[in-house]
């Protein structure tokens, strides 16, 4: 291998952990990722993982950029791999530009097309105190390279290893002092010159994955009920409310199955509870039962479904945008809803913060649908504001006589529950009267049909518009929903086309009549999804009757990246 | 006390003349009236089938769900609002058939709650076909040659996983099966009341008079704090005890849950904490 060769990047690097499970990658990623952002940069992590607890080959993609960056790219500017099978792991990704920072025996059989540098991190670990320490030295080593200040640094190591003793404290210290070294080498003889600039107010902002985010969303919107059955990759969403249980009242309770977590969440709502039930595609199926009863019973319930590949067990540890039809058509029987779908972020909070307030107000199910790729990816925002959609309770007192189906001309009863007020709150998943007593008057019935359905007429109403980015007057518009927001974006200001702007869907069910007026104006329209068949734009012609003239899929359990999605786009709009 | 608190009066009743579900009705009122209850702050919550259409016979609020899924409606009500008194009142089918892991999942649970399941031993909305607790060899127009299955012993199931209250009425005898009910809703912990019930249009087998010759009352000699003689008896074949088997005071659901610990508020009287979910958020600007 060549060795005249100079790595200069002034505006983003990528970088590409790779290794085995259980190697602790996902807490280089995490002190990586902190100590990046407190000096001053964007950063943007995502991982890909085998679904074991030990082996395989998993990485992560940790890019630090001058400007905002949301969304994944293939490129790979610096590859550190932790164990011999990460180099096949992620070949296709390696090009001429790719510096391998690592060790020798890791990578001198099979790396092949890009440049390395030997780094000897075993050895320097062992002189710390042991091959543990060669974590902290990568980290270090990467810092470094991106002139973390070493308090910084050094600062989050004690936080990190707080509940550690002093010695091992101090051991990691040493070993980011060594790492620092390495990467002072680097820099000093010139092979690596990173010049991006920096800006303050980063050091600011939050850097949080979609997870958190739609657990503090959940807390913002009172959820105080939560039940659920293990199942990646929701879990994360209980595991974060358990642990906040205490601090916000939240009864969080693992159930015997997902049925009876469905039947517990919509229990908790007759109650005055706000339930949100989490799952992923396998476990809503077991809970598709349980929400055609939320529809007859008219009960507010929050779905989450973190999607994955299906069918059946599919590829539980992996991505795909995949089960927005099976939302939209779950449950026997007809009764409206509401489909949400986070592009960011930011909507995984606000989101699901206003799905408990949709949810009460219209006594309908409210879905937010996320997947893998959106809820385990982190980026840094500017901030949060948790009274951005006041919480709004829409429970009253009954009275004596109280009926829970009075019929009101909107569809809407007011909606009572046992043990506030003087009334009865009486409900049966039969056709039932205006009380609630099970009924087989068959004009009650349709009377009942029409009051239920009625309410679909408001929820589009109040359906969010989706957001245009890009120019007004396009000829050829892209349409993309859910996860695929900042990907679909940042392709597009790639291409730097001006005939050609992007229609991102939040609320995808049901549509904003707008809709059509976007559609309308476009010669061409292009849909970019994470699945198969092309859900959305199923809905869409569902909705509007208006075809796509192309789509762009992708269903290998991956999300698209930046480059592969510019390249698709480039040879359809040309 | 009004003994005709929980009557509605004039209502058309779906149950056939004769049926055990009657007797259980009266006394259940009666005992819902002695022990002083008011129906606003009573929750009925059953499933499907014939047992289960009970709720509308008598004034409460109530939850008249899906088959099977009773248990974890009750659960969830009593975990939201503990102040509240909830009865989970179903059918042997819904409760020990499609609804069989949700009881086992809610013994272990132990919400304080009172399970009282009627067991006619077949099912009755679907006209006639086995239920889990119908005796080996009973005929039916699906299970032709007899039943084969082993049946489902609810009992030494419920003593086997530790339920904190277990036991069996008759409803033939209303005073008896009142008192039992009584004591079931008094009881702090998960309850259940399995109560045979003569089945007049598909059973029968177990009549009236069958029950009355099969059954005897466990009498004071019997300990319901010994599991083993409790579930000694709950086997026992020749004659069908009635009475309370078992009895394993433990700590409930709703006092065990950390949302509690801070406030003892209804869930839904409460509003989110958003100072400190605003630490939360800030909590990721670094450390």
């Amino acid at each position: 291998m060549k060795d005249n060769w100079v790595f200069k990047r002034h505006e983003d690097v990528s970088i590409v952990l790779c290794g085995e499970a259980g190697q602790g990658i996902q807490t280089v990623e995490h002190i990586l990722m902190q100590t990046l952002k407190l000096s001053g940069y964007h950063v943007f992590s995502s991982e890909e993982y085998m679904s074991r607890i030990r082996g395989g080959s998993n990485s992560t993609l940790v890019s630090v950029s001058s400007k905002r960056i949301s969304a994944p790219v293939d490129r790979i500017d610096f590859l550190i791999p932790f164990s011999p099978g990460a180099i096949r792991h992620v070949q296709k990704r390696i090009s001429p530009g790719t510096v391998l920072l690592g060790e020798k025996n890791i990578y001198e059989k099979e790396y092949r097309g890009g440049r390395a540098i030997d780094i000897p991190l075993s050895q320097i670990a062992s002189e710390v105190g042991g091959p543990i320490y060669s974590n902290t030295i990568a980290i270090a080593m990467l810092a470094g390279l991106f002139k973390v200040n070493r308090d910084i640094l050094d600062q989050y190591l004690r936080h990190h290893f707080s509940g550690k003793e002093e010695a091992i404290v101090q051991k990691n210290l040493e070993a980011a002092r060594r790492g620092y070294g390495v990467s002072e080498e680097l820099l000093q003889n010139g092979k690596i010159q990173i010049d991006l600039k920096r800006n303050q107010d980063i050091k600011n902002e939050i850097l949080m994955d979609g997870v958190e985010a739609l657990a503090m969303g959940a807390v913002a919107g009172g959820c105080n009920f939560l039940s659920f059955y293990p199942m990646s990759p929701s879990t994360a969403v209980a595991v974060l409310l358990a642990e906040r249980s205490k601090e916000f009242g939240i009864i969080v309770e693992q159930a015997e199955d997902e049925i009876s977590a469905m039947n517990m969440v919509i229990g908790a709502w007759y109650a005055g509870a706000r339930g949100l039930a989490s799952t992923s595609g396998g476990g809503f199926a077991l809970m598709v039962e349980g929400l055609s009863l939320a529809g007859m019973i008219e009960s507010p319930l929050v779905v989450h479904i973190g999607q994955r590949p299906g069918p059946a067990t599919g590829l539980p540890t992996r991505t795909e945008q995949g089960d927005l039809l099976f939302a939209l058509c779950s449950g026997h029987g007809e009764f409206p809803r509401i489909i949400l779908a986070p592009g960011m972020i930011e909507d995984c909070f606000y989101l699901t913060q206003k799905a408990f307030n949709l949810a009460d107000q219209y006594q309908v199910p409210v879905f937010i649908l996320t997947d893998q790729y959106l809820l385990e990816s982190h980026y840094n925002i500017p901030s949060l504001d948790p009274v951005r959609f006041p919480l709004q309770k829409h429970v009253v007192e009954t009275k004596q006589g109280y009926k829970r189906y009075q019929l009101t001309g909107t569809g809407l009863s007011p909606r009572g529950i046992p043990g506030f007020g003087k009334g009865l709150v009486v409900l049966d998943s039969d056709e039932h009267d205006e009380e609630g007593h099970i009924t087989e008057d068959l004009d009650m019935r349709t009377t009942m049909v029409h009051k239920r359905l009625k309410k679909l007429d408001l929820l589009m109403k109040d359906a969010i518009i989706p957001d245009l980015i890009g120019p007004e007057d396009y000829e050829i518009l892209i349409i993309g929903w859910g996860s695929t927001y900042h990907i679909i974006k940042e392709a597009l200001e790639r291409l730097g086309r001006q005939d050609t702007a992007f229609l991102h869907f939040k609320q995808v069910y049901p549509l904003h009549p707008n809709t059509v007026d976007y559609l309308q104006k476009a010669k061409k329209k292009m849909i970019v999804e994470n699945n198969g068949t092309g859900q959305f734009a199923r809905l869409i012609r569902m909705q509007t009757g208006f075809d796509m003239d192309q789509k762009i899929l992708k269903y290998n359990g991956l999300p698209f990246s930046v480059e592969e999605l510019e390249v698709q786009l480039k040879s359809v709009v040309d | 006390m009004d003994t005709n608190l929980f009557d509605q009066g004039e209502i058309d009743i779906a149950w056939c003349p004769g049926c055990g579900n009657f007797a259980i009705l009266n006394a259940l009122k009666q005992a819902l009236s002695e022990l002083e209850i008011r129906p606003e702050n009573l929750v009925v919550v059953s499933g499907i089938g014939q047992a289960a259409k009970a709720p509308h016979y008598y004034k409460c609020n109530f939850f008249n769900g899906l088959h099977g899924r009773s248990l974890p409606v009750a659960t969830a009500i009593k975990a939201a609002n503990p102040g509240l008194i909830v009865i989970d009142e179903s059918g042997d089918g819904c409760m020990y058939g499609e609804g069989g892991n949700h009881f086992i999942h809610a013994i272990r649970r132990n919400p304080d709650i009172t399970n009282i399941v009627h067991n006619n031993m077949v099912y009755g909305l679907t006209k006639g076909q086995a239920s889990p607790t119908s005796l080996q060899g009973f005929k039916t127009l699906v299970q032709r040659e007899g039943v084969f299955h082993e049946p489902f012993n609810p009992l030494a199931l419920a003593i086997s996983l530790g339920a904190s209250f277990v036991a069996r009425a008759f409803a033939g005898d209303v005073a008896q099966t009142k008192e039992m009910i009584k004591q079931a809703i008094s009881h702090k912990g998960y309850a259940l009341l399995d109560i045979f019930q003569p089945c007049v249009t598909y059973n029968k087998l177990n009549t009236y008079a069958w029950f009355k010759t099969k059954t005897y009352y466990l009498d004071s000699s019997h300990d319901p704090h010994d599991r083993f003689e409790a579930l000694r008896r709950a086997w026992e074949e020749e004659k069908l005890p009635l009475g309370i088997f078992y009895l394993h005071p433990r700590p409930t659901f709703e006092e065990h849950l950390t949302a509690y610990q801070e406030s003892e508020e209804p869930l839904y009287k409460r509003t989110p904490d958003l100072k400190n979910l605003s630490q939360w958020i800030d909590s990721k600007r670094g450390f």
